[in-house]
């Protein structure tokens, strides 16, 4: 499963206010347009209601907020969520400690290599996470493979291309050339420019790579379940043979979590994009 | 049956032949009203084009000149009002049937096209066989001097390059009316001038009538027969440029065309008081004597002459060439422009103290503004320049 | 050269944590248990069930890329021709989201809806069109593909939408002044100006569904052949003697399929870069 990440929203939002000026007058049937977003807004919505429903009921069928209020206290589950927050923090400072100097880098001394390396950071999904999971488990040291941790490695791979993507959009954005040499010409060495100058602009692409890493390992299942560590969703799955409607019930919490996360990066991103584009304007 | 426009040559050597003379319509704006929302894009605006004419729509950003030229096209519906072209009703008229050439701002060529392709897209679409119109096209990319590169794709080729193509395309149809949507402003300037003596040469030669909106007053006073100065949806002068230039009907339009100086002074009975002189007020005088008023003169109907207390400071001199354009300031806070030749002005130090005098025999006056003091040329206190 | 030091640190990073397992793979694929070069492994994994496995995940994967490609299409170029703000900014941020729908909760939401005792399930059964009476069911191919196009839909919005934007409203309005039609200036102008972009996001998402293994493998646990299914399967140790690294064959295959795919869909997108500016 490919996700995208959110600066192909702001993508569109930009090319849809450029060409908001021309009002031309709409001739065409407004009927199939409805039917379009009807049969497709049912499609998409449906399952949702349908997930809520199952997980409000108890075992009899009978209406009952019981699913989500025993989370917490369902076996396993502080265990599986606690793994999975540790690997998701392990694995974001990985990716942010090894994507944001190289990227800034890249942006800054070898603007060539970008293209290049856009296509790098395409590899992990060339290589699918079962196949590659396979290869890690062939040639990890044994005490790799004995901690849960040799995921966390793994998956700042599979976060790359994301994290990549925010970060190089936030770059561009930020005009980087300019704004160190204008630190450096005021007198700013390397590591001050990186933290006052830099970082701070790059907040929201931050944020974005951040999020957008926590929903991939507290998503992943594949690679967890094939490496035998129970985390989060491999719990998910493996409760749903005691009682289904528990399972739903984290299911659904987790798809709104992440909703509301993304939606979060996505508002951030649009205003620091209508920030900057002001600025340069 | 070719014209290779030679880009260095002036319009007048435009030479004449086969080419049969194209249709000119008449086009006809009848109070044309439109709104967007609360802003009035078109407030009454009237207009009567005649066959073969070449009609610049001059104006600053959001005065309708663009909207104007749409709703002609087909793009923009009307409130109110009507378009008659060559005495016809065309406001029913759908955009593909109205017979028209539009060239636009930029990136218009289709990109999946060649030049040959783009040119006759038009003929295809009203059914020309293929040889027929390849030849017609590779005719009109010869005419804008394309002729090399018409197997050439609008990506290869240069800004300059892909709005001959756009003018080639537009002419292609044989239209009735040509229309251009500010087609140089996002070229260079150099190849702005370029085109525009070709594009006028073309229309020229061609007898096409022609509509052209730009925010240049510079294109439009050098490319149209008469010039149309828009505000608010509205027109407010629309003569030639000449006597645009000379006679503006409005403070407005005699500040956008040319440079216009505002210099304070106040009425008199005879005229205003300005400089330590009195002039004559174009129109007379309306107001009471001691009214403050602009005075609004050109930098070329100003005199300055060197004097040991002057009422003005020079601040700057712009080398133009054959003139020299002298920015002086006038007591502490009026910025003047003044034209000399560049022999007088050479003799001319930085911060030497001049006189002001006002060679016209008749100025305008105009309220005074109330915007920002212009502070281009840097006060004395600010050191020597 | 120096001024690459400091790619030096990524770079061995991903080596080490994704090129040397994939090396691993594409050797292992060709190597017996025991040691040894052998095709034997290439043998067993293009054929019997193995051969079943692939042709059914092709299969899959396009069906789901070509369906939710048309229907991708479909909504963005409604939504992008909208009128409503709010419609235009609901379905982008919805599109983000649900193209981020990791494989088990989706799979659960569908149970809840055409599993067996599933809501629309019920639903359609009290109007009388029980599908599992019909030979349908959640757990099978056209089930497996429902729920696919659920995260497949979203990403071909978000992937061409954009390639929407760059469709320049001059070009339409200069073919409209030039005399064209609406089917006209799809035909000439539109219709081959998208087909890069259009294409490469299909190619896009044929990689997506053909590597998706949590949807299926919580779905089905097995009982459809699907090469990443089988490919997990590998590591559960249910494996017949002398074939331990045919998975590593069946995982060079998955490779070796998606790197064509993407290299075809580099092509296209530069294609279409180029058309699109």
């Amino acid at each position: 499963m490919v996700a995208l990440t959110v600066d192909v929203m702001t993508e569109d939002d930009r090319s849809a206010d450029g060409e908001g000026s021309s009002r031309r007058p709409r001739r065409r049937p407004r009927v199939w347009r409805a039917v379009v977003l009807v049969v497709v807004g049912l499609y998409f919505l449906v399952p949702f209601y349908a997930a809520l429903r199952f997980s409000l009921q108890d075992t009899q069928g009978h209406f009952s907020w019981g699913a989500f209020r025993s989370i917490p206290s369902q076996q396993g589950f502080s265990e599986a969520f606690g793994l999975s927050i540790r690997l998701a923090v392990v694995t974001t400072l990985i990716t942010l400690a090894l994507m944001v100097p190289t990227a800034v880098y890249v942006h800054l001394r070898v603007p060539r290599l970008r293209r290049l390396f856009d296509g790098v950071t395409i590899l992990p999904i060339v290589i699918p996470p079962v196949v590659l999971i396979v290869g890690v488990l062939e040639v990890a040291p044994t005490q790799l493979k004995s901690t849960p941790y040799l995921l966390a490695l793994v998956y700042a791979v599979l976060a790359m291309p994301f994290a990549y993507r925010s970060l190089d959009a936030g770059l561009q954005a930020i005009d980087l050339k300019t704004l160190v040499e204008a630190s450096r010409s005021l007198g700013g060495r390397w590591p001050i420019t990186l933290w006052r100058v830099v970082l701070p602009n790059l907040r929201a692409a931050l944020l974005s790579a951040t999020v957008l890493t926590v929903a991939l390992v507290l998503g992943e299942f594949t690679m967890a379940s094939l490496d035998q560590y129970q985390t989060f969703p491999v719990w998910v799955v493996a409760f749903d043979q005691d009682d289904a409607h528990v399972s739903t019930a984290v299911s659904l919490l987790a798809l709104v979590v992440t909703w509301v996360l993304l939606l979060g990066i996505a508002s951030l991103d649009r205003r620091q994009f209508r920030r900057s584009r002001t600025r340069t304007g | 049956m070719t014209l290779s426009v030679d880009t260095s040559a002036r319009k007048d050597r435009v030479t004449a032949h086969d080419e049969p003379p194209g249709k000119g319509a008449t086009v006809e704006l009848i109070d044309l009203h439109r709104r967007f929302g609360a802003t009035r894009a078109l407030d009454g605006l009237s207009l009567t084009i005649a066959p073969g004419e070449f009609i610049a729509l001059l104006g600053p950003s959001g005065c309708g000149k663009t909207t104007a030229l749409r709703v002609l096209a087909g793009f923009e519906t009307l409130d109110r009002g009507k378009v008659l072209v060559d005495g016809q009703d065309v406001s029913a008229v759908p955009a593909q049937r109205r017979d028209m050439g539009m060239v636009f701002q930029s990136y218009s060529l289709f990109p999946n096209m060649n030049a040959v392709d783009n040119v006759a897209f038009g003929l295809r679409m009203r059914g020309r066989r293929g040889p027929d119109r390849r030849a017609r096209a590779t005719a009109l990319l010869d005419t804008v001097g394309l002729a090399d590169e018409a197997a050439k794709y609008p990506h290869q080729m240069s800004g300059g390059q892909q709005q001959r193509v756009a003018l080639a395309r537009a002419l292609a149809i044989e239209p009735r009316v040509l229309l251009l949507d500010e087609p140089l402003s996002a070229l260079d300037a150099k190849v702005r001038v370029q085109l525009r003596e070709q594009i006028r040469a073309l229309q020229t030669r061609l007898h096409i009538t022609t509509v052209f909106v730009t925010h240049d007053q510079e294109e439009a006073l050098s490319m149209a027969d008469r010039v149309s100065v828009m505000r608010n949806g509205r027109i407010e002068q629309i003569d030639s440029p000449a006597m645009l230039y000379s006679n503006p009907a409005t403070p407005f339009v005699a500040e956008f065309v040319g440079t216009m100086n505002r210099v304070p002074g106040h009425l008199e009975r005879s005229g205003v008081a300005v400089m330590g002189m009195v002039v004559p007020v174009r129109g007379g005088v309306h107001g009471p004597p001691g009214t403050t008023v602009d005075v609004l003169v050109r930098p070329e109907q100003l005199m300055l002459t060197p004097a040991e207390r002057g009422e003005a400071i020079v601040m700057t001199k712009t080398f133009l060439g054959s003139i020299t354009r002298v920015g002086v300031l006038l007591g502490s806070e009026v910025a003047v422009q003044v034209d000399q030749t560049s022999t007088e002005a050479a003799q001319l130090e930085l911060g030497a103290s001049v006189e002001l005098r006002v060679t016209a025999t008749e100025v305008m006056v105009a309220e005074p503004w109330s915007g920002q003091i212009d502070r281009t040329i840097p006060t004395l206190a600010s050191g020597p320049p | 050269m120096r001024a690459l030091v400091g790619v030096v640190p990524f770079s061995l990073y991903t080596f080490v944590f994704l090129g040397i397992p994939t090396l691993a793979i594409v050797i292992g694929a060709f190597q017996r248990p025991s040691g040894g070069f052998t095709f034997d492994n290439i043998r067993i994994a293009s054929s019997g069930v193995y051969r079943t496995g692939f042709e059914t995940s092709v299969e899959l994967a396009v069906l789901t890329s070509v369906v939710p490609g048309i229907v991708g299409l479909l909504v963005a170029y409604v939504i992008r021709t909208s009128r409503g703000e709010a419609l235009r900014r609901i379905v982008s941020t919805a599109s983000g989201v649900f193209a981020n729908f990791g494989g088990v909760p989706l799979a659960f939401l569908f149970i809840a809806t055409l599993g067996t005792t599933g809501i629309a399930t019920r639903w359609l059964n009290s109007l009388g069109l029980n599908p599992y009476s019909h030979g349908f069911s959640l757990y099978t191919f056209v089930g497996v593909s429902i729920v696919y196009m659920y995260f497949q839909i979203p990403l071909m919005v978000l992937v061409i939408t954009p390639a929407l934007g760059g469709l320049r409203p001059a070009w339409r309005e200069a073919a409209s002044n030039l005399g064209a039609r609406s089917w006209q200036y799809w035909r000439h102008i539109g219709g081959p100006v998208l087909a890069p972009s259009v294409l490469g996001a299909v190619l896009l998402l044929f990689g997506s569904a053909l590597s998706a293994y949590a949807t299926a493998q919580t779905l089905t646990s097995g009982s459809i052949a699907l090469t990443p299914i089988q490919i997990g399967s590998f590591l559960n140790g249910n494996v017949i003697a002398g074939q331990q690294n045919v998975g590593k064959a069946l995982g060079l295959g998955l490779i070796v399929i998606i790197a064509v795919v993407m290299v075809f869909y580099g092509i296209l997108q530069r294609r279409a870069s180029r058309w699109l500016r």
